[in-house]
């Protein structure tokens, strides 16, 4: 096992989405007052639209079709293991931070089903099941989860292997992005270098100002639609207002995790004490891989007719906390919560440089918010860089 | 080709599992081409004697009489399922075993002394061998027809081993317990219901027994800092599944005030 980890593996290098605006074109003012004919435009072409909504006490992503649905003032109070929306009479549409779905199910859905097989006197016919999805825009995508599709894109589309579903669904996604503003508690997204800003991946981003939104395009796709607006160029003051929130955003942000490179570390403290003190803590429900915009595991399930002549082979969102994914031969090699929090912690901060050229987290803190008990992989990281006592 | 025989049996339950067969509309259709259902105590008894491939086992085991019957069945089947919370931890029934019974019955009836009635609800896996549990109050039917298909083609069934979180999460269901301090057992709890309770805003309540790892200590407490003193939060694992030893010993420990 060690030795295949110590093998770099730099197959899928992925270029570092930066926290820098990519600016291909100047950006343009849309006043307030105009985002209904930037929403009305992305609904062109027979595009569903999806944006953020309250919904059971938290903003998710969910198919509007009026500014007006947007959460106006919604600020929300993040801390570990807790989450909180609070109105405010701001007039600001996404003066929050992320809440718990990422891009990810709309890329990588949580199930589906891959192929289908039917028995008739013949034999046994199989059918690769291609799913149609709608052409679909997706509006108010934060840095974070830009960086992480980025990552996903290096995984489900690694050549020669790429994945028809994921493909299907990227291919017919629009995404508008945010800058974030507002960042949590929970978020370091800065010392991962991958927000608040949106960096590559989007077709359109937006920065919120109190005057209105600057937008800047990042496709030819994106171009287009904003030139079809006919906005003028944003002013020098509006440029530097933005960069100003930028920054604000940036110094906001409280957690971190370190700028380093911690796969060596972290890989040559397997036998580290402290992931026994996580275990007694830790719950290995999944909640934190669930909400994890990068993580990418799955599980397949046959589900047959009673009758057995026809039959789905489903594909599921799996966790490395689950019995299942370590289950060799009947028998779970990580048998216990350590070897399973062990795992998620090490793959994603130390093995993904191995196999995609970074790490795996890109800081949106979402694993601390929702996670049942509160754990902060950025302070679990601290204690397991501690030399034990 | 002959078709297996299939017996549902029934002990002390409410019945519940047994409609997850009936419910199932057009599909029941279909059964009958598949299995010789030679006994089916909500649909009617027929031969509970019979010699079976497949019995499934609704409620727990309460009497004298109900010992000697799941031998017998036992004896009869060459593949035994137990069918909901009752039958595979004691169910509801099972929290009498933490009170006095025989102080209840005296304080209720007249004539206790004609009640046959062990001191003890249990799980039929306490008395015979249970090849198959499906847990659950009360069970689905995807996960019986599941079960019955694998049987069908001849292979174990495959038994879910994920916590219900797992599948709140892919249903987009919101944490109850992050947004609202609710006290949802989804961290401990077995999926299979299809997170139907936290989809409604409301705390899981363990309908589908433990998961595969039980962090009693560690969901406990996260309760208490929600204010639920140690009995409340005792409470929450003594409830549908007080029977199954992982949370009998969580809600132990926590009443024991630990
Ligand atoms: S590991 Fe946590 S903070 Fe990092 S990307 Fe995943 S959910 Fe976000
Ligand atoms: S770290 Fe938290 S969210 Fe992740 S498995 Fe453990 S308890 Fe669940
Ligand atoms: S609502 Fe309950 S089952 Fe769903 S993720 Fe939260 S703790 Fe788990």
């Amino acid at each position: 096992m060690d030795q295949a980890w110590s093998r770099p593996v730099h197959l899928y290098g992925v270029e570092r989405p930066r926290g820098s605006k990519t600016v291909p074109s100047t950006p343009v003012f849309l006043p307030p007052d105009s985002l209904q004919r930037l929403l009305d435009s992305l609904r062109g072409s027979g595009r569903q639209l999806m944006g953020p909504l309250v919904r059971d006490g938290a903003i998710v992503f969910d198919r509007i079709e009026n500014a007006a649905e947007l959460p106006r003032g919604m600020r929300d109070i993040q801390s570990p293991g807790s989450y909180r929306l609070e109105q405010s009479d701001s007039p600001r549409l996404f003066a929050w931070a992320n809440g718990p779905q990422a891009l990810k199910p709309m890329t990588f859905a949580p199930e589906e089903v891959l192929w289908q097989v039917v028995r008739d006197d013949s034999g046994l016919h199989f059918e690769p099941q291609a799913s149609t999805p709608a052409p679909t825009a997706v509006i108010g995508v934060r840095g974070c989860d830009l960086a992480a599709l980025q990552l996903q894109k290096a995984h489900f589309l690694q050549e020669g292997a790429e994945d028809p579903a994921f493909q299907r669904r990227l291919d017919k996604l629009l995404i508008v992005a945010v800058d974030c503003s507002h960042p949590a508690d929970t978020c370091f997204c800065a010392s991962t270098g991958d927000g608040p800003d949106a960096g590559p991946g989007h077709d359109i981003a937006l920065t919120e100002l109190d005057e209105g939104f600057l937008l800047r395009a990042g496709s030819p796709q994106g171009q287009e639609i904003i030139d079809s607006l006919a906005l003028p160029p944003a002013s020098t003051a509006q440029l530097q207002a933005a960069a100003e929130s930028s920054r604000g955003a940036s110094d906001a942000q409280t957690r971190k995790l370190p700028a380093t490179d911690l796969r060596d570390a972290l890989f040559a403290r397997q036998d580290h004490p402290h992931w026994a003190a996580v275990a007694e803590r830790c719950l290995a429900c999944g909640n934190c891989t669930a909400v994890c915009p990068s993580c990418f595991c799955s599980a397949y399930e046959p589900r047959p007719s009673l009758d057995g002549a026809e039959s789905e082979q489903v594909r599921l969102w799996d966790s490395c906390f689950s019995f299942e994914h370590s289950n060799l031969h009947g028998h779970p090699v990580r048998d216990d919560i350590r070897l399973r929090y062990r795992q998620w912690l090490t793959h994603k901060l130390a093995g993904w440089h191995d196999q995609y050229g970074r790490s795996g987290c890109t800081g949106c803190g979402r694993c601390i918010s929702w996670c049942p008990v509160g754990i902060d992989l950025t302070e679990e990281v601290a204690s397991l860089l501690e030399e034990p006592a | 080709m002959s078709r297996p025989k299939l017996a549902v049996h029934k002990f002390s339950s409410c019945d519940g599992c047994q409609l997850a067969l009936l419910n199932l509309g057009e599909t029941l259709l279909q059964l009958p081409g598949l299995v010789d259902i030679v006994h089916f105590a909500e649909a009617g008894p027929m031969d509970e004697d019979e010699p079976v491939a497949v019995a499934l086992v609704e409620g727990s085991i309460n009497t004298e009489h109900d010992l000697e019957r799941i031998q017998r069945i036992r004896r009869n089947s060459d593949y035994l399922v137990s069918l909901g919370a009752c039958a595979t931890s004691g169910g509801l029934q099972a929290l009498r075993n933490m009170a006095d019974a025989n102080a209840w019955e005296a304080a209720i009836y007249a004539r206790p002394e004609v009640l046959d009635s062990l001191p003890t609800a249990t799980a039929v896996s306490d008395h015979v061998k249970v090849d198959l549990a499906l847990w659950g109050c009360p069970v689905n039917s995807r996960q019986l027809l599941g079960a019955l298909r694998d049987l069908l083609f001849g292979v174990a069934p495959r038994e879910e081993r994920r916590p219900l979180c797992m599948e709140c999460k892919r249903s987009g269901a919101v944490c109850t317990l992050v947004t609202g301090e609710a006290t949802c057992m989804g961290p401990v709890t077995l999926a299979g219901c299809g997170a139907i309770c936290p989809r409604k805003g409301r705390a899981c309540y363990a309908c589908y027994g433990p998961a595969e790892q039980v962090n009693a200590e560690s969901l406990g407490r996260r309760f208490e800092g929600f204010g639920l003193l140690p009995e409340d939060v005792a409470r929450r694992f003594h409830f549908i599944h007080s029977g199954a030893p992982a949370f009998q010993a969580a809600g132990k420990h926590f009443r024991g005030g630990k």
